[in-house]
């Protein structure tokens, strides 16, 4: 009976660490408060724990098993946007719950998980971000011969943005300057004759770098019930807003 | 017209890149964004900006639910690149370089129009998630 309890109490902590690894993936990765919430209590379920507990705001993750085990608490400092690794997490967790998976390759796919780098090179994705850039200058009613400045530029923003991070660890900071410099390239296009409006061109290239899908998600998380969550995410992604407005307004009142 | 289908088609996959969404999903992203920015286009002309969004992100949810259920992926996927075109994140810009210019009136009116955007598509995704439930479980009872 002894060696029976105590065995269960050792699975049990490495069950509390799985649903915790799949947690931080997933929040790190830009997945919704819920959804966080959601696949980890449904992971615990699955491994003999039907009552298990979380909270999750954007910085930090508890887990607790509501038994005698120990809460356990993740901090997470950085956060990104990367579908592919919320897709796969999901993937592992229904698998689990189907009993497809046991939970030690359950821990050994979420490592894997954990440790891939990003789907695309920064080449591909700067492309998609010229990409965007250009295209969305011609949805917002900007002309063809606009889209060509806003190819470059957008490029450029984005790639100086990557770069900037990794040379400062503020983000906000390597905000300011890309959009900085978006300002600055786009009024010189325009000057020199080779994009008409300026503002249909900014407002184009700022959007790979805008906040607009925070702003979402956090009114999203609001709505349901997910107060702190909803309030962090409102914060970064006005402090996002607010240091690509000042790179653009310093540009307009410098000339 | 087409080429605003065109470009909402790549600008809605292109952003599914810079967010690292699986390979095998960019066309249908692509797809939920042209989708959304053309009823958006549609529904503005006629009705209020907010309630061109409400309704473009309902039917964007509805087709993520629906792909989602056939490639059984998550519906976060899908229905990022459709609200994507419609996300007022160039108004939130827009408010932030009024505030800096010392224009407080406009960046107010500007900051408040987001908001209301955002809630709309907010209000506009949980709609289409209850629609797929209560369409789930019409499904299973039959």
């Amino acid at each position: 009976m002894d060696s029976t309890s105590n065995n269960s109490n050792t699975t049990a902590h490495d069950i509390i660490d799985l649903c915790l690894l799949a947690g931080k993936i997933m929040l790190q990765s830009g997945a919704e408060t819920y959804r966080v919430e959601d696949t980890m209590s449904r992971m615990a379920a699955s491994l003999g724990f039907p009552g298990a507990h979380s909270y999750v705001t954007p910085t930090v993750i508890m887990f607790t098993t509501s038994r005698t085990e120990p809460v356990k608490l993740f901090r997470i400092a950085e956060r990104t946007t990367d579908l592919q690794k919320v897709s796969e997490v999901n993937d592992i967790s229904r698998r689990l719950s189907e009993r497809q998976l046991t939970a030690a390759e359950a821990r050994e796919r979420l490592g894997t998980v954990d440790d891939a780098a990003h789907a695309y090179p920064v080449w591909l994705q700067t492309l998609a971000a010229a990409l965007t850039g250009a295209c969305f200058t011609v949805m917002f009613k900007g002309s063809l011969w606009d889209a060509l400045p806003s190819l470059l530029i957008s490029g450029v923003g984005f790639a100086a943005v990557t770069y900037l991070h990794r040379l400062v660890q503020i983000r906000f900071f390597a905000e300011f300057i890309a959009s900085f410099l978006i300002g600055l390239l786009a009024f010189f296009s325009v000057k020199l004759g080779i994009g008409q409006e300026m503002d249909k061109i900014i407002i184009g290239c700022v959007m790979p770098l805008v906040p607009g899908l925070l702003i979402t998600n956090a009114v999203r998380d609001l709505m349901a019930g997910h107060l702190v969550s909803g309030l962090s995410k409102g914060a970064d992604a006005f402090l996002t807003a607010f240091a690509i407005g000042t790179g653009i307004g310093l540009v307009l009142s410098l000339f | 017209m087409i080429l605003q289908l065109i470009t909402s088609f790549i600008a809605a996959s292109a952003f599914c890149v810079l967010f690292n969404a699986p390979v095998r999903a960019l066309l249908q992203c692509g797809f939920a964004g042209m989708i959304g920015w053309m009823l958006y286009l549609q529904l503005d002309d006629r009705w209020d900006t907010v309630v061109a969004t409400f309704g473009a992100t309902v039917v964007v949810g509805v087709i993520s639910q629906f792909f989602a259920r056939s490639f059984k992926m998550p519906v976060i996927i899908f229905s990022v690149g459709g609200i994507i075109p419609l996300v007022p994140g160039g108004l939130a810009y827009d408010a932030m370089r009024k505030f800096v210019e010392n224009d407080n009136n406009q960046g107010i009116q500007f900051g408040v129009q987001a908001l209301l955007l955002s809630g709309a598509i907010a209000a506009g995704l949980v709609l289409s998630e209850v629609l797929g439930q209560m369409f789930r479980r019409k499904n299973t009872s039959e």
